[in-house]
């Protein structure tokens, strides 16, 4: 099964060059402005679409994805608007990956088996759940894998070469490495460890693997695309949404433009970069 | 009840840290070799006879236990009936159960050559224990408090800081208990190479509700022997108060293949159980949250609700996963108890003993209130006396002004 998360890595291997993946809040600062964000990624220049699903308790997230949630939740956002922001998208781009991430419990009270039978009829391409290690598998990732949807499991420097084969066991679309032991937010990762990391991980699976925490600039998102087959992008392009609301926390005329603003300023450092040899 | 009894309630959890359906390892990727660590090494300590000397060693000396099994004569002519009796845990160094479980995670992290120290707290009685435990062995301490709670504990916040520990208020969420978890989380997930995160209550990923609750057992095994010693028989009810269960798990442990002793949680249901609360069982359902699954505060959408109870340590929007399993299996019986029904306990505890309760223990006071009088006269029920109150007294002396206006 090819899914548009495998047939956008073909492309951009015939383009010879690594993705950019962008993390946005499902319904921040509200669903409608969301949903506009949202649609404005792929001409700005964004590969591949990451969507955050609010929770209230984001255990491993930094201040300013965690603000981001709860404005979105403040705004009324819950999953099934998240799901149905996913179906606005694919009205006008039926090519471009969507991936949902967040947290395990919202999902586990939709129920399991109906969220991905609506993920999947939303448009939904693949999951990456950060509280759900592989000794959870059973929760969430089969069933996904079953309804045809990829799960994206997160690496991190704590995944020795011994746990390597676990983590990536049923693991599809690609592997996201995490740079740092640490929260979304916190400093950047020197690229010359991730080459090595991303070295690593390449010796035990022939997936693509993306990069993501703390990459802010251009420069260093070419950096990290010159490593590996992706650079992913989240508490940047959510500080730049930030900074363009005002004093009450609302939308302006300038919140759509300053995300897509910077994406299209962190795609061209990405597209200068050389894809990393396989 | 349930119609599928285990054979034994003791036995759990699985090898997965499964009780029933509940607990479970749900954690960022980053942790998980360092829990599978965690894992082994306590087996190993478990397994090692020279651990359990050393432990029982500081337990008998620095701590102070036995801790006694207080017959509380007063109270049991006040209510009338069963014969009541106060494992006396506020005895204890540090004021509470708390030490029983920080000194077992201290010995641990000292094994595995752990430095740097990490807690949550919510009335403050954990992070006490964890400052006072690093003094002790010169490890370096950061417990994080939310900023509510550091604002209605006050004593103990200054009490952690002249201990040497670091106190961090958070200020995310509610800025009570579960957003110190987070925090902590946070933190062990950033220093994942060096810290010890020491959970304080029967929570978490496993293997901690276990651990913790192991730690916390010898509560129970004392009064088994407290209790053979002074009536030549078992209790015949156990009560004690829950925020994320530890010192109820503790007491209830030993005893849970004795069907002949009725077993009674109680936890805080502040405001009432239509308003705001704490009472994961009464008002909540199964869900995911740090690092289990549990019963839980969430709203349709699985977004965690607010906890509230006037004690902080009962503060919490969930449960430790094997009170959810006992609770589905009928083997313990849930009740709540809320603020003003406490605070009555907390009152009447103090006048008729001399023994000012902490108000989380206040809460299970509270239920001997009305479970003592409907038992005989021969029957023995033990309340845990989970901690002392002087923490809480600025808080009551606030309240009581209050009410007098
Ligand atoms: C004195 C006392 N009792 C009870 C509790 C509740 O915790 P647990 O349910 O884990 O015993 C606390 C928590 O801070 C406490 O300080």
């Amino acid at each position: 099964m090819t899914t548009r998360i495998d047939a956008r890595f073909a492309e951009l291997k015939k383009e010879g060059r690594s993705a950019f993946v962008t993390f946005l809040m499902a319904g921040d600062p509200d669903p409608a402005t969301s949903l506009d964000i949202i649609k404005a990624l792929p001409k700005a220049g964004a590969d591949i679409i990451e969507i955050g699903m609010p929770f209230t308790d984001p255990m491993a997230d930094g201040p300013s994805i965690q603000a981001a949630g709860l404005r979105a939740l403040k705004a009324g956002m819950t999953l099934k608007k998240t799901l149905e922001m996913v179906r606005g998208f694919r009205k006008d781009d039926n090519t471009t990956p969507l991936v949902l991430m967040g947290y395990y419990n919202p999902i586990y009270i939709y129920g399991v088996d109906k969220f991905l039978a609506d993920a999947k009829t939303a448009g939904v391409d693949g999951l990456i759940l950060v509280d759900l290690p592989p000794e959870e598998d059973d929760e969430l990732c089969i069933p996904a894998l079953k309804a045809g949807l990829n799960f994206i499991r997160l690496a991190t420097p704590t995944t020795d070469d011994k746990r390597l084969p676990a983590v990536l066991a049923n693991t599809s679309g690609f592997v996201y490495y995490v740079s740092i032991t640490g929260i979304t937010g916190a400093a950047a990762a020197d690229s010359t460890v991730v080459g090595d990391a991303v070295a690593r991980i390449k010796r035990h699976t022939k997936l693509p693997v993306c990069v993501g925490f703390g990459i802010r600039t251009p420069q260093a998102a070419r950096a990290i695309a010159e490593k590996a087959n992706g650079a992913v992008v989240g508490t940047a392009l959510v500080d730049a949404l930030r900074d363009s609301l005002d004093t009450k926390g609302q939308a302006t005329t300038k919140t759509v433009a300053a995300v897509a603003d910077l994406v299209a300023s962190l795609a061209q450092g990405v597209r200068g970069a050389k894809q990393a040899a396989e | 009840m349930n119609p599928n009894l285990p054979n034994s309630f003791r036995t759990g959890p699985d090898e997965r840290g499964h009780f029933g359906n509940f607990g479970g390892r749900f954690v960022a990727e980053t942790l998980m070799p360092l829990i599978l660590d965690l894992e082994k090494a306590y087996a190993a300590a478990k397994a090692d006879p020279s651990f359990q000397a050393e432990m029982n060693g500081y337990l008998k000396d620095y701590v102070g236990r036995p801790s006694p099994l207080y017959f509380a004569e007063r109270l049991t002519e006040h209510l009338g009936g069963a014969k009541i009796y106060l494992k006396r845990e506020e005895l204890n160094h540090t004021g509470s159960h708390k030490v029983n479980n920080v000194l077992g995670q201290i010995m641990v992290a000292r094994r595995m050559g752990k430095k740097r120290i990490i807690a949550e707290t919510g009335a403050g009685q954990h992070g006490v224990a964890t400052a006072t435990l690093c003094a002790r062995f010169g490890l370096e301490c950061v417990v994080y408090m939310g900023a509510v709670d550091v604002a209605r504990q006050a004593p103990n916040v200054f009490r952690m800081e002249m201990l040497g520990a670091k106190v961090v208020p958070v200020q995310s969420g509610t800025r009570t208990l579960k957003d110190a978890m987070n925090e902590a989380l946070r933190d062990w997930v950033t220093n994942v190479h060096n810290t010890f995160y020491c959970i304080g209550t029967v929570a978490g990923p496993h293997p901690y509700p276990m651990m913790v609750r192991d730690f916390q057992s010898v509560i129970g095994d004392e009064t088994r022997k407290q209790m053979m010693e002074a009536e030549g028989r078992l209790p015949d009810s156990l009560i004690a108060c829950i925020g994320g269960g530890s010192n109820a798990m503790g007491l209830f442990h030993p005893f849970l293949d004795d069907p002949s002793v009725e077993i009674f949680g109680v936890e805080a249901a502040g405001h009432g159980l239509t308003q705001l609360h704490a009472a994961s069982i009464a008002g909540g359902r199964p869900g995911v949250l740090h690092g289990n699954r549990t019963y839980l505060l969430m709203d349709a959408d699985g977004q965690i609700q607010d906890a509230h109870s006037i004690s902080a340590g009962l503060d919490y929007p969930g449960i430790g996963p094997e009170h959810s399993w006992l609770h589905e299996t009928g083997r313990v019986t849930y009740l709540s108890a809320t603020d003003d029904e406490a605070l009555a306990a907390f009152m009447l505890l103090s006048r008729l003993e001399g023994i000012p309760p902490a108000l989380e223990s206040a809460h299970a006071i509270a239920k001997v209130t009305e479970l003592a009088p409907k038992r005989p006269k021969d029957h023995l029920m033990v309340v845990n006396l989970s901690g002392r109150g002087d923490k809480d007294i600025p808080q009551i002396t606030e309240i009581l002004k209050g009410k007098k206006q």
